[in-house]
């Protein structure tokens, strides 16, 4: 059946698909309408009202997040009631809390930001908000500023939309409303798993990685893509580097992890530049490790293998890989056994 | 017991209609609403029941408690019938006089009679009070006239009888053709076309539906649904099982606020009871149609009186608003098609289907028909529950029902539809009662709050009072509510204080105008409606705080004096003798001297002097 329904946007029309949001609709065309509070893969909440587009015959502004597109709707994303509310809502935002940016670490990456400087808000209209809590910095990997927080409530929807912890929710009233674990108490003191979906997800600098205030900001930094070398998942990162320096991982909005990460890709970094890490082959001679080259440490292996394989037999050899490796070296690591070793005894600490 | 049959019906109505109605039985019914209780009508009843005992007459004088009269200043309160006189304020003590003079004698006692306010004359007979004689009860039909823990006296007063009509005469097209017919439209306030609404549910596709009721009435001075569900339970639960027949739906929530615990008391004993008579429950009279009604007590957020919250929080989460479409009538409570009326909504069904719509829509205006439960109450003569036709004129609700202002002071405004609603002053009285006609002038329909102002009242204080609650009761979800509610209580704090610049103005009417344009629910599109409508009407009151730092009504405290004008002082002492502090002096016929010093601005005095001289 031909689609014959169609939406005006902007003086434009575009068709849609059924289910289609008249954000999903703009995005898809190029047309900018600004969001802060829309998680994608979750249900609309439609709490910041920051996406508020113009609807023709309708009663008030609408959240372009949650509103489906319907046919025949006359939709304008830029009309001057929409900024006048939009300018508003940033002004409200920017005087909910202390907006610091020149002492933030999300400047530079901050959603709130953006809003302002292309809406030309200062959030001087009103009187700056007290800061009602203190600094959560109590937790291993995630620091909790709730005086930077503007409870777009992504971070609920991460938790317990996305990665399903679901060990955060918004609590209190009003203007008190805040994120809270079970029994507000601290992220370590809940049923938090630290997988940072929380931290990727917040538009704002309210949620950090511990060490995030002694790194270098995101305009400082360059993204590198990679995969995640901590299991076969295979998930797409962004090693944010500088100083050819790991300061920080994200997830990569695409196949497999759609963006999302655990504990271990996200904040398990440190390594890449331990100096605990081995550059080199290490051979011990007279009981003390001492600097090899490539070639005379597999020569040295080669020569043991064979040895112990002559004198014990195939079978008296084992090899276990690793999760932390690739499928393919994986594969190289069974057959190299097989093939070469002539043992069956290939194993994998997945399986430990 | 064993489920009725249509006959036993019959029977039981018959019966209790003719031991309810029998000439030589006297029925003294003592009102038990929560307003009576808190005045000491259980005590009274004890003593009634006593006396009765005493002089031997418990073959003659039946006492019944029943639910709210209306009547809610007076309490507590006695009709005797079927003579029908009224007696207010009673305290045990007066209970052997009134048995003597009224059942014995046959003498009214008339100084426990109701006393006009505006003639001084006492009143005999409840019908012939004005508070009463303009009403016209239709949703509060049974109010006062049965014992509401009592479900035969309910079907003597024709109660389950439309259940039967529907059951076994009316498909679910005739039920709603009935209901669009009479134009009953949502009571809750926003007054949304009940028959539409059904119609909506009915069409949706799904085996589960829901029918809910909306108990959780939170605005600040309403108790019209308290009173309803106090005083007749069981005809909302006639209501909701006709809705549910018409939707197909085999399953009811009243949404109650935990607060209510007597109407929740009255509801659990009703529902007990019509499941008893196979009225409620599986297979109802026998025409194979299961209803089901359940109590959820909410914890008493005003949010959860929207409908999207409410269902989240039947749901077990926390009550907060979500973005609709999808509307409740496809995707309700637990994703399944369900309808939400509150309590006075469904109270006008069973009437409607036993009358006709045609007879429901017979009085009204033009777009709203029927009549409309109000709690009035503020600085007016009689406070209570008052149902009027729509139509009725503000004026008419404020001065002959409500009996005018209290204490000879000046009407000032009305505020209708709580803090959603807006304050009418007094040049628009006229303006008749309609869901459209209240809009237009500013204010809302709303569930039926109606707060009354003398001109004592300072405007901004009052918009400061509103704006405080709706912060307060923000869920704290959508930015312009949650943080513009609060800066709106910001700026009008600030101008209560004398602290007030004209950008200040500006500032709320900005807010305003985005909050309503942006909020995410009815409760932030609406929370600036208090303030939009003082502004609009009252003006300058604000410019009277904001350029001559002047509280005109004088009870903005930063802004007075704590004097006292010697041309307006009458030199009568009752300031002296209400001062806590003893910081006013006064001997007779001198005028009194307020020490500041010791002052602690209580207000005591300004409420006391009826001179207006202190400032």
């Amino acid at each position: 059946m031909k689609n014959n329904k169609s939406i005006t946007i902007n003086g434009n029309q575009f068709s849609f698909r059924p289910e289609d949001t008249i954000l999903e609709v703009a995005q898809r065309n190029g047309i900018f309408i600004p969001t802060l509070c829309h998680l994608k893969g979750t249900t609309p909440t439609g709490a910041c009202r920051v996406c508020m587009v113009e609807v023709k015959g309708a009663r008030s502004l609408v959240a372009s997040c949650a509103a489906p597109a319907m046919d025949g709707m006359d939709v304008q994303t830029e009309s001057s009631d929409v900024i006048r509310s939009r300018k508003l809502t940033i002004s409200l935002l920017l005087s909910s809390g202390h907006h610091d940016c020149l002492l933030c670490p999300a400047t530079g990456d901050c959603v709130l930001q953006q809003l302002a400087y292309r809406y030309k808000v200062s959030g001087t209209q009103f009187e700056a908000s007290n800061a009602r809590y203190p600094l959560e910095n109590v937790n291993p990997f995630i620091i909790r500023d709730f005086s930077k927080c503007v409870l777009c409530g992504r971070c609920v929807q991460a938790c317990n939309d996305i990665q399903v912890n679901n060990a955060i929710d918004l609590g209190y009233r009003g203007s008190a409303a805040k994120v809270v674990t079970a029994g507000d108490r601290s992220l370590k003191d809940s049923d938090c798993v630290f997988c940072g979906e929380c931290i990727q997800a917040c538009p704002v600098g309210a949620l950090y990685p511990k060490d995030a205030l002694n790194k270098p900001r995101y305009g400082e930094t360059q993204k590198i893509r990679t995969t995640c070398s901590y299991c076969g998942v295979g998930c797409q990162m962004h090693l944010h580097v500088k100083d050819n320096l790991v300061q920080k991982v994200t997830g990569v909005d695409t196949a497999p992890n759609n963006g999302s990460l655990c504990v271990k890709g996200r904040f398990g970094y440190d390594f890449i530049a331990s100096k605990d890490r081995l550059t080199t082959p290490l051979i011990r001679k007279k009981g003390k490790f001492c600097d090899a080259s490539w070639d005379e440490a597999l020569t040295l292996v080669a020569k043991k293998f064979t040895q112990i394989q002559k004198k014990h037999g195939s079978d008296s050899i084992g090899v276990l890989t690793s999760a932390r490796i690739t499928n393919e070296d994986n594969y190289i690591a069974q057959k190299f056994t097989r093939a070469i070793l002539k043992t069956n005894n290939i194993d994998h600490c997945a399986r430990l | 017991m064993s489920k009725l049959t249509l006959n036993d019906l019959t029977k039981i109505r018959k019966q209790t209609q003719g031991i309810n109605t029998n000439p030589n039985i006297t029925r003294l019914m003592i009102c038990g609403g929560t307003g009576c209780h808190a005045t000491g009508s259980i005590k009274v009843k004890q003593a009634l029941v006593e006396e009765i005992e005493k002089k031997g007459l418990s073959d003659t004088v039946k006492i019944v408690e029943t639910g709210c009269n209306g009547f809610c200043a007076l309490g507590p309160l006695l009709v005797v019938q079927p003579e029908g006189i009224f007696y207010v304020k009673l305290k045990s003590e007066d209970i052997p006089e009134l048995i003597q003079e009224q059942i014995i004698n046959n003498t009214p006692v008339k100084r426990l009679l109701f006393k006009d306010p505006a003639t001084k004359k006492r009143i005999a007979k409840q019908d012939d009070i004005s508070f009463f004689a303009h009403q016209m009860p239709r949703a509060l039909r049974n109010k006062g006239q049965i014992d509401p823990e009592k479900i035969d006296d309910y079907i003597a007063r024709d109660g389950y009888i439309a259940i039967v009509k529907v059951l076994k005469e009316m498909k679910p097209d005739d039920i709603i053709k009935e209901m669009t017919t009479s134009s009953l439209r949502g009571r809750g306030g926003a007054g949304f076309p009940t028959g539409m609404k059904w119609d909506f549910a009915r069409k949706s596709e799904g085996e589960t539906k829901y029918v809910l009721c909306n108990a959780d009435e939170g605005d600040p001075g309403a108790f019209m649904d308290r009173s309803i569900l106090e005083a007749d339970p069981h005809c909302v639960l006639e209501g909701m099982t006709i809705a549910a027949k018409a939707i197909n739906a085999n399953k009811g929530y009243i949404y109650c606020r935990t607060e209510y615990q007597l109407a929740i008391k009255r509801l659990k004993i009703a529902i007990k009871q019509a499941k008893e008579y196979g009225l409620l429950g599986k297979n109802i009279l026998n025409t194979g149609f299961d209803f089901d009604i359940d109590i959820y007590q909410g914890a008493g957020a005003f949010v959860c009186g929207e409908e999207t919250a409410l269902m989240r929080s039947i749901e077990g989460k926390r009550g907060m608003p979500r973005p609709r479409p999808p509307f409740p009538a496809h995707k309700g409570l637990w994703e399944k098609p369900s309808i939400l009326n509150n309590v006075e909504t469904f109270s006008n069904v069973p009437q409607i289907m036993i009358k006709g719509g045609d007879w429901y829509a017979s009085v009204g205006t033009e777009k709203s028909k029927g009549t409309k439960v109000f709690a009035l109450s503020g600085d007016v003569n009689n406070i209570g529950l008052v149902e009027v036709p729509m139509g009725t004129t503000l004026r008419s609700l404020v001065f002959d029902i409500g009996g005018g202002i209290a204490k000879k002071r000046k009407f000032k405004a009305v505020q209708l539809g709580g803090p959603s609603g807006g304050s009418v002053p007094e040049h628009l009285l006229d303006t008749p009662v309609g869901y459209e006609e209240i809009a237009k002038i500013g204010a809302i329909m709303g569930s039926g709050g109606a707060i009354v102002m003398d001109d004592k009242t300072c405007m901004v204080d009052m918009a400061r009072f509103f704006m405080d609650f709706i912060q307060d009761e923000s869920c704290g979800k959508c930015t312009p509510c949650r943080e513009g509610t609060l800066r709106m209580l910001q700026i009008l704090e600030k101008i209560c204080e004398g602290k007030g610049e004209p950008r200040d103005i500006k500032d709320l009417e900005e807010l305003s105008h985005v909050i309503h344009q942006s909020a995410l629910c009815g409760l932030g599109q609406t929370a600036a409606n208090p303030v939009l409508s003082a502004l609009k009407y009252f003006r300058n009151e604000f410019d009277a705080h904001v350029i001559d730092k002047r509280c005109p009504a004088k009870r903005c405290i930063a802004m007075l004096k704590f004097e006292i004008d010697p041309d307006l002082c009458k030199k009568c002492g009752l300031c002296f003798k209400s001062c806590p502090a003893d910081a006013i002096t006064w001997k007779k016929k001198e005028v009194a001297l307020i020490d500041k010093e010791k002052c602690i601005k209580c207000m005591s005095c300004f409420d006391k002097c009826q001179f207006d001289a202190i400032f």
